[in-house]
């Protein structure tokens, strides 16, 4: 291998440039602006609830659950699984994201039946993060009781 | 400027949700039950609460959020009632959450069919 001529060498940067980013900057990117936007509206309905008189700790819920009902409503309109497609991580994190785990598999096999269709469906990914959640935080409460009280 | 700082708290920690789905073996559910039990740890560890502080619902709406929520209702729970507050706490904050999930969850899928 040569010494590239100067007419290589303005090729390859120019080609270099130009290459195809790696999907995965542009996943991350994406999951980010998707994801900042989706906590960035969390911020309004936060913000809302805190203009009503309620304190930071008691408009978290009321937050939650209006993130969660649009989650939700999202998903069976058939739209929220399309910005999934685009967004990865930033359509799943959030809590909206939760909320799109519990309803799309149940609208799945809601033809299985209300029972074992839905009501079994719906906690397919929701369960593990409950059971594995509450026993986290119970056994930190657990530590905490023994170093404190 | 909360709306800055929680759409760039809340995009990163999706970013990073994205890198561990793309450079593990991890699944979106893997990646869920992962964030929760690290928020649910950092939130005991003191280390959440000024995460929070800074990013506001960009910390409280992805799901290490929801893990804090549920350790922060425990140890307040233990200091208003001692050991069974263990037990109590877990849901004392997060039920909202909860219960929001399961019965919205539950009447969307009533009226609406999968699509395609």
């Amino acid at each position: 291998m040569g010494k590239l001529t100067r007419e290589q060498e303005v090729y390859k940067r120019w080609a270099n440039a130009r290459k195809p980013k790696p999907p995965l900057v542009r996943n991350t990117i994406a999951a980010f602006l998707v994801g900042g936007l989706i906590c960035t509206i969390g911020q309004i309905i936060l913000n809302f609830f805190l203009s009503l008189g309620m304190n930071l700790k008691e408009a978290g819920g009321p937050t939650a659950a209006v993130m969660i009902f649009l989650g939700a409503l999202l998903t069976g309109l058939g739209v929220y699984d399309r910005i999934g497609k685009f967004a990865g991580a930033g359509s799943v994190v959030p809590i909206t994201g939760f909320a799109n785990s519990i309803v799309a598999p149940a609208l799945e096999f809601k033809r299985e039946g209300y029972v074992m269709g839905v009501g079994a469906r719906m906690f397919n990914i929701a369960g593990p993060v409950l059971v594995y959640g509450m026993a986290t935080a119970w056994l930190v409460g657990l530590f905490y009781w023994l170093v404190h009280k | 400027m909360d709306y800055l700082l929680a759409f760039l708290v809340g995009g990163t920690i999706c970013a990073i949700g994205q890198l561990l789905m793309d450079l593990t073996p991890l699944t979106p559910a893997h990646v869920l039950v992962l964030f929760v039990c690290s928020g649910a740890i950092l939130s005991g560890l003191g280390v959440y609460e000024p995460i929070v502080a800074i990013g506001g619902a960009g910390a409280t709406i992805p799901l290490p959020g929801f893990g804090h929520t549920l350790t922060s209702g425990v140890i307040q729970e233990i200091e208003a009632k001692g050991f069974w507050g263990i037990f109590s706490g877990v849901l004392e904050n997060a039920s909202v959450g909860v219960v929001a999930a399961v019965v919205v969850g539950l009447f969307i899928t009533l009226i609406f069919n999968p699509k395609g």
